[in-house]
């Protein structure tokens, strides 16, 4: 057990996790904030993104004892414009991948507000959906602003 | 009355003959079209807790002292134990219980793959499951390994006895035939890949087992569990809110669960097994390879006068073997047709039914048939597929069909070649291909709701169904408002839960919203029958003159308007139940759903290199309930075809049969960057002799015809024929080189014998 100091959505959190231990599963297990998820565990599929800093980052394949910055999850965007977004456009099927791609999307338009279709393509493309909801994801995103 | 019926029962092109029980259904079809509430575009109801991640999935579930559990699984394709020995593991720090093969049904004592599990280990942190698992000592012998399905057909390893089908007289029809074309296709092993991994949590509480559990089919994990635990079904309670992908692996308990239920058993704890990706993709199935040897005849106006197909499906060492011929015998009128199946027994991962299983495969086969078939009689694709357009399911009639009206839609889409093909450069060469879709999707009964109406004027639709992300929860809020003459808001569902709710049907073959929602709607009905007997009553009114609309109790003449609330207020905290059942099929017709999709692709003759460019998608699947999320269904489908087509591959180690593509770095699934243009359309009509609703399924049509739409719209584009997927730039180089060679051949041919 090592001691972690992680200021997540605003909130700072001392924790005791072992070393070695992923952000994705502190977020989880340790603070209970099962917004974000797990589904390959290796960093190939976008469905664990979190932002540091406003970055994308994916949880887990991220060391916890290495995270420096701010860390906001999908708990700390529920009041995004882009959940109405993504909800009036039905840019979700099973939702597994969703979180993830709204922490993602988020970073996105944070960065640039009117992105068009080719540079959503290109922040989007490591968040994988299985169901396909990817032209709904597309149209939530241009239209985020309502 | 409840009237007791033999019915046949189809899930998945599989049928078999049941009796039930169906009660009374007298409700008229709603008329075609945009109604109040069905047929127009809702978003999600539970959009936003999908959305805000609030939505709890199995692996969210965590339980109060809950354990992990890991499974030891075979490193050799085909081995028996011979002697296992857990004693390391259970000595190891954070161990509780472990279990080995021959103690649970999934544990198995003869590995018939690599990835089959033989043991399992429950333990404080997932990690130390793991390494405990790593620590079992297991003595394997080693058996003769078969990957090869055509070696495995000829010494007869064979899943059940080979599917014979024949109609008139093939040999003599293609004898006769003016144009045979005959060719070999390949189809390959491709994954689900849900991104919720398969998984369960099992905690026993007193004598009954709670299962949350990510499936597809509540009812049938409960009384797989009961039977495999040997527990009254009552004592089994199944709960799964919210599923993160199913796709069709996710209809069965297996190991996972069987591991959790007795390792929680064994500690008197709760316990979780989920999969890993990597597990994910070895062991939890998948849509097997093909090979598919066909031969078509036609007479030179096109008639088509045979088909002949022999299919034989790499179905692994459990699964099923896929009506991969069902399309060449169903799609077309003709009157010579034979087909035989033979489903190869094979030392590699299970197959389980994926998205439409076989007719996916079929009609990329028999549709680039069709298409060969096409340019050897110069005769337009599309106007072939019409001039052998079948009436009837070889004698059967349809309880509706409207590919005509597909084919219609289809023109303008089918139309722009010209235009396309002019944007062709040296480089890139641009087409236009299409394709036929047939699959079920009729759904069917038992199925059924419970509609709860309050004091409040507000509805709750109850069953104890499961929404696999299709928009369940959405569609049956639609169909209740609509009955009901409520506001949508008005309306909510509960569901996901075998303890809160009645049996309901599995979601799979398309049947979710076929077999659940006629029943929702007579629940919803009766409910709505009970709110007329006490308004009529409390205003001295006949019934018939009563109806509910917009949330408010009017009269015919217009004189009473009473908002629901004021009615079933008078009874204060007491409630309308209503309750509904889905009736049967219609006897003597065959229930199935067609499309037609127009593709558009643009082909690097340099790299093979191939793009999807633009996909019209045209479908017949009778009502449509919610447009928008029938859009989504459909562009799913197209985008997990594509996939299918153009990246995904699983890959076998060919010595030892372990899966070599086990991450979703090698496994490569389409991205947002891969996704063309997709036009949605919707024929819309009601089934007139499908139950109340006259609605079939759609989760499965889309992906059926994509394959081979995207293979013709290369042989447009470039003229090589394909005839192996997934079309990776190795398959589409050969077959522009052959497609060079044959035009050399054709010029030499051609040219005047030199003197």
């Amino acid at each position: 057990m090592s001691s972690l100091r992680l200021t997540v959505n605003g909130g700072e959190h001392v924790l005791d996790v072992p070393v070695g231990t992923s952000l994705a599963h502190v977020l989880r297990a340790e603070l209970g904030l099962t917004g974000t998820k797990i589904a390959c565990n290796e960093g190939h599929c976008g469905a664990c993104t979190v932002q540091i800093d406003g970055v994308p980052r994916l949880s887990c394949i991220t060391l916890a004892h290495t995270v420096e910055g701010e860390v906001t999850t999908i708990e700390g965007l529920r009041e995004h414009p882009l959940v109405d977004a993504f909800v009036r456009a039905d840019a979700v099927q099973c939702g597994y991948c969703t979180p993830g791609q709204v922490v993602s999307a988020a970073a996105l338009v944070a960065a640039n507000p009117q992105p068009t279709r080719e540079e959503i393509r290109h922040a989007m493309a490591g968040n994988i959906c299985r169901c396909g909801t990817y032209p709904k994801i597309e149209e939530a995103i241009l239209s985020w602003q309502g | 009355m409840a009237r007791l019926i033999r019915t046949e029962k189809e899930v998945e092109g599989r049928f078999e003959e049941v009796w039930i029980v169906v009660e009374e259904d007298p409700l008229e079809q709603w008329p075609e079209g945009p109604l109040a509430v069905v047929g127009r575009p809702a978003p999600r109801k539970d959009g936003y807790e999908r959305v805000r991640g609030e939505a709890r999935y199995t692996a969210d579930i965590n339980l109060p002292g809950m354990l992990h559990a890991a499974v030891l699984r075979s490193p050799h394709a085909h081995a028996k134990v011979q002697k296992i020995d857990l004693a390391p593991a259970l000595g190891l720090p954070g161990v509780r219980a472990a279990i080995a093969a021959g103690e649970i049904p999934g544990l198995v004592e003869e590995a018939g793959f690599a990835g089959a599990p033989v043991a399992a280990v429950a333990a404080d942190t997932f990690a130390q499951a793991r390494a405990a698992v790593a620590a079992i000592e297991v003595e394997w012998e080693e058996l003769e390994v078969v990957l090869d399905p055509d070696e495995a057909v000829q010494r007869g390893a064979l899943t059940d006895e080979p599917r014979r089908y024949e109609r008139g007289e093939v040999e003599r029809a293609l004898a006769g035939a003016d144009v045979v074309v005959e060719g070999t296709y390949r189809t390959q092993t491709v994954l689900h890949n849900s991104l919720e991994t398969h998984q369960a949590v099992c905690e026993w509480q007193g004598d009954t087992l709670h299962v949350y559990i990510s499936t597809q089919y509540i009812w049938g994990i409960r009384q797989a569990v009961a039977d495999a635990l040997d527990l009254p079904e009552d004592k089994v309670r199944v709960v799964c809110e919210f599923m993160g992908g199913g796709f069709g692996s996710k209809n069965s308990p297996d190991e996972y669960t069987f591991v959790a239920a007795e390792l929680a058993k064994r500690t008197g704890r709760p316990v979780r097994c989920a999969l890993t990706r990597r597990e994910e993709n070895t062991s939890a199935g998948n849509r097997n390879a093909t090979i598919q040897r066909l031969r078509a005849g036609a007479r030179s106006d096109g008639t088509i006068v045979a088909f002949d197909g022999e299919f034989t499906n790499s179905v692994g060492w459990t699964g099923w073997n896929a009506s991969t011929e069902g399309p060449m015998r169903m799609l077309y009128d003709c009157e010579n047709v034979r087909t035989v199946t033979f489903g190869a027994k094979l030392n590699t991962p299970p197959m389980k039914a994926f998205r439409a299983p076989g007719f996916v495969e079929g009609t990329f086969g028999l549709e680039c048939l069709v298409d060969e078939l096409a340019a050897r009689l110069d005769i337009d694709p599309l106007e072939l597929r019409r001039r052998n357009y079948a009436s009837s399911n070889d004698g059967t009639p349809f309880s509706s069909k409207n590919l005509e009206e597909c084919y219609r839609r289809a023109e303008p889409h089918w139309e722009r070649r010209h235009q396309v093909h002019a944007r062709s450069d040296d480089v890139w060469k641009r087409g236009v291909g299409m394709a036929s879709q047939i699959w079920y999707g009729g759904g069917g009964p038992p199925s059924y709701a419970w509609v709860r109406l309050g004091s409040d004027g507000r509805a709750t639709v109850i069953t104890a169904m499961q929404d696999i992300g299709t928009g369940t929860r959405t569609a049956m809020a639609q169909i209740a408002a609509e009955e009901l003459g409520l506001p949508l808001e008005h309306v909510e569902v509960v569901l996901g839960d075998s303890a809160r709710g009645p049996y309901a049907s599995i979601s799979a073959g398309s049947s979710t919203v076929p077999s659940m929602g006629p029943a929702v709607r007579a629940a919803a009905a009766d409910a709505k029958r009970q709110v007329l007997e006490i308004a009529a009553q409390r205003h001295h009114l006949e019934e018939r003159v009563l109806d509910i609309r917009d949330g408010k109790v009017v009269s015919a003449d217009g004189n009473l308007s009473a908002p629901v609330e004021e009615v079933v207020g008078l009874l204060d905290e007491a409630q309308i139940l209503g309750k509904g059942a889905r009736g049967p099929n219609p006897t003597g017709m065959s229930v199935l759903t067609f499309g037609v999709h127009v593709v558009e692709v643009a082909v690097d003759v340099e790299t093979g290199e191939v793009r999807v460019e633009r996909v019209a998608a045209i479908h017949d699947v009778g009502r449509i309930v919610n447009p928008l999320g029938a859009s989504s269904q459909v562009e799913g489908g197209v985008i997990q075809g594509i996939g299918h087509t153009l990246s995904e591959e699983r890959l076998l180690d060919p010595e030892t049969g372990n899966v070599l593509t086990t991450s979703l770095d090698a496994y490569r699934m389409p991205t947002i960057a891969d996704v063309p243009e997709i036009i949605c359309e919707f024929v819309d009509r009601p089934d007139e002799h499908l139950t109340n609703l006259g609605s079939k399924g759609l989760g499965e049509p889309p992906i059926v015809p994509i394959a081979a739409a995207i293979a013709n719209a290369i042989r447009d584009a470039t003229g090589a024929d394909v005839h192996e997927l997934p079309i990776s730039r190795e398959e589409m180089l050969r077959a522009l080189r052959e497609a060079e060679e044959r035009a050399r051949e054709k010029d030499k041919r051609g040219a005047p014998a030199a003197v």
